[in-house]
């Protein structure tokens, strides 16, 4: 880093004297805040700014989707099935005849608002329960801990499987993408709250935390201004981690048909519906664009939340 | 001097030890154990001892940074350890500590100007704008920092300056009282001596109280007005600096000061070479703690525990013989 600290001044000029001397130095630099600090040291990592290059553009076209194909999604067309890329369906069209191209990018849709909104209930209440218990120690960690312990412990497919089952049938495919979210997020709390304890837990034996309550600083604040900001580090590579394996359990659930139920399209189920060995050797236009962009989307996420944590981490 | 600022009177703090998955409490770490002294305004007390022997414990207590097992801690009249929560809000504004450790002390993800200003905000003396950024360059400044350090992290600093930063910190909400623990054990000689003259400064211009801890002699008589010297968790003797320098009563601060080095390789000292180790706070020798290691002990000192007396002029002693 140029703007490091440089730390010339001779011991034998007084503390006045060697800061005007620094000050001529050092002054006339650009004041960097911390945004800008970060901003900066992320764009310096090009893996990660390729990456977000192309999540942008993903996220760009699954948002504005209907501006980008003619088509509906759910339009049927049995005169016109099974149709190999067009000019006028550029991915073909399924067994039903509806465009290819507009239920990938719809599928987008889906399986990135199950990654976003399952990870935001993961973080939500992992930071909240890890937090917690960490900073109070105690029978309070004690008593979070093994109720984390239990969700842990709970094996995720049969759970998923019987939830799917029991409730999925009583509500409409819409609705089943918000329990799918739930399921997720409420399943992938654990690993995140045990983090942000042991975080805590070492980083409240540290003296600026006894600085802080020497201050009269209140808990919430600590809790909020001085220990979360420093395991933030840890939850956004969690985070990230966590919306690129949601996407892949959505899409593993839409799979096996007990995620996002078809008519709505999602990755998942769109290459569960190209499966057959006859689509599979013939049809390629079927699985490999959802495949790729499963396999597109989670990886730039990936590199993105490996960017952000040295960016974020001062001490890189 | 002028009046009694602080007041602590036969203060405790034992920490649990526990055993097993139920947490059975099997004993006590007696970290500090009975002790009493005052300070007054504008004064700086000394606290010397061996590490582990309680200093650091002592003066977190007084602040209530640890929860008191016993004992009472006056300050400006105002019983500290049983303050209510509006009132301990007000007393941390008077009462202010800075740390040994000048990479843990500051919080890494925090700009200077948070770090210094966050607690004028919390206790509403400023709101964030204008006239905060002034008052904490005007701080800062006092502290030997430029303004613009004020936007950069702890990390981007020397030691020297991180402590400055620290001073600095508990110097904003303009206390009474500053509670220094080891602050300069961590920095180079050199940079010691500007820390030391920093906080001296600010003692003559804002009247501040210290309780200066160290285990650096030197250090300590420079600074201090009048020292105190703990042995395992007890203070043994308490005097003006130069008093008890130069006619120290307790055997242990005998040693203790023996072993100051002599920066002359000519002279030949006397030196008391203290026998064993110091024995486990969780378990103290009985009578007087210092008897399993004092030249002169007898009968008595393994059975009583010796008052800690005057023998006059403020000459504090925990000893049966001392006179």
């Amino acid at each position: 880093m140029g703007e490091k600290n440089m730390d010339l001044k001779p011991n034998n000029l007084s503390i006045e004297e060697s800061l005007s001397l620094q000050e001529e130095l050092e002054s006339q630099q650009e004041i960097l805040t911390p945004f800008k600090l970060i901003r900066r040291k992320f764009l310096k990592r090009k893996p990660s700014v390729v990456a977000l290059i192309i999540l942008s553009i993903i996220i760009l076209a699954v948002a504005f989707a209907p501006f980008i194909v003619k088509h509906d999604p759910y339009e049927l067309n049995m005169t016109n099935s099974n149709q190999p890329p067009s000019r006028e369906h550029i991915l073909g069209t399924d067994e039903l005849g509806r465009d290819y191209f507009a239920r990938v990018l719809y599928g987008g849709r889906v399986a990135l608002q199950v990654g976003i909104f399952a990870v935001i209930i993961q973080i939500v209440i992992g930071t909240i329960i890890g937090g917690i218990a960490g900073y109070y120690g105690g029978w309070i960690d004690n008593v979070l801990m093994r109720i984390t312990e239990v969700f842990m412990s709970f094996p995720f497919l049969p759970l998923v499987i019987t939830i799917s089952a029991v409730v999925g049938v009583r509500i409409s495919p819409e609705q089943k993408m918000y329990l799918v979210m739930v399921i997720l997020g409420v399943l992938s709390w654990p690993s995140l709250a045990r983090i942000v304890r042991g975080q805590i837990l070492s980083l409240r034996e540290q003296e600026f935390i006894l600085a802080a309550k020497a201050l009269g600083i209140k808990n919430t604040k600590i809790i909020w201004k001085h220990l979360i900001p420093n395991t933030v580090g840890y939850i956004v590579v969690n985070a990230t981690l966590g919306v690129a394996s949601a996407i892949l359990q959505e899409s593993a659930l839409s799979f096996l048909g007990l995620g996002v139920a078809p008519p709505v399209p999602t990755w998942g189920n769109l290459i569960q519906y190209a499966r057959k060995m006859y689509n599979l050797q013939n049809r390629p236009w079927l699985w490999i664009p959802p495949g790729l962009l499963i396999f597109a989307t989670v990886m730039c996420i990936n590199l993105i939340g490996d960017g952000l944590r040295d960016a974020i981490d001062p001490k890189s | 001097m002028s009046q009694v600022l602080l007041e602590v009177k036969n203060l405790k703090k034992y920490f649990p030890i526990v055993k097993g998955f139920i947490r059975r409490k099997v004993g006590d770490v007696k970290a500090v154990d009975d002790v009493s002294l005052y300070i007054k305004e504008g004064e700086t007390l000394g606290i010397v001892g061996e590490s582990g022997c309680g200093k650091s414990t002592l003066g977190r207590t007084i602040l209530r940074l640890y929860d008191a097992t016993e004992g009472e801690v006056k300050f400006k009249g105002v019983d500290v350890l049983n303050a209510h929560k509006d009132q301990m809000k007000e007393l941390r504004k008077e009462m202010q500590i800075v740390f040994q450790d000048p990479y843990s002390s500051l919080n890494p993800r925090m700009t200077v100007s948070q770090i210094i200003g966050e607690a004028l905000i919390e206790h509403g003396i400023y709101r964030k704008g204008k006239e905060l950024e002034d008052y904490v360059v005007d701080i800062m400044n006092k502290c030997g920092l430029a303004r613009y350090h004020m936007n950069r992290y702890p990390h981007e600093f020397s030691g020297g300056q991180r402590q400055r930063i620290g001073v600095a910190r508990a110097l904003a909400l303009n206390p009474s009282f500053i509670v220094a623990d080891e602050p300069v054990s961590a920095l180079d000689v050199s940079i010691q001596s500007q820390v030391i003259n920093l906080f001296t400064d600010l003692q003559r211009e804002y009247n501040i109280s210290y309780m200066f801890i160290s285990h650096d002699l030197g250090v300590v008589r420079y600074i201090s007005h009048r020292v105190g010297v703990m042995y395992l968790g007890s203070m043994v003797e308490l005097a003006d600096k130069n008093e008890l320098f130069d006619n120290p009563k307790h055997p242990y601060t005998q040693a203790l000061l023996s072993a100051i080095p002599i920066p002359d390789p000519t002279v030949k000292r006397d030196r008391i070479i203290l026998e064993g180790d110091i024995p486990s706070p969780a378990n103290p020798p009985s009578g007087c703690k210092f008897h399993t290691r004092c030249m002169y002990a007898e009968d008595i000192c393994r059975e009583k525990t010796p008052e800690f007396r005057d023998l006059g002029g403020e000459h504090f002693v925990a000893c049966h013989f001392a006179k």
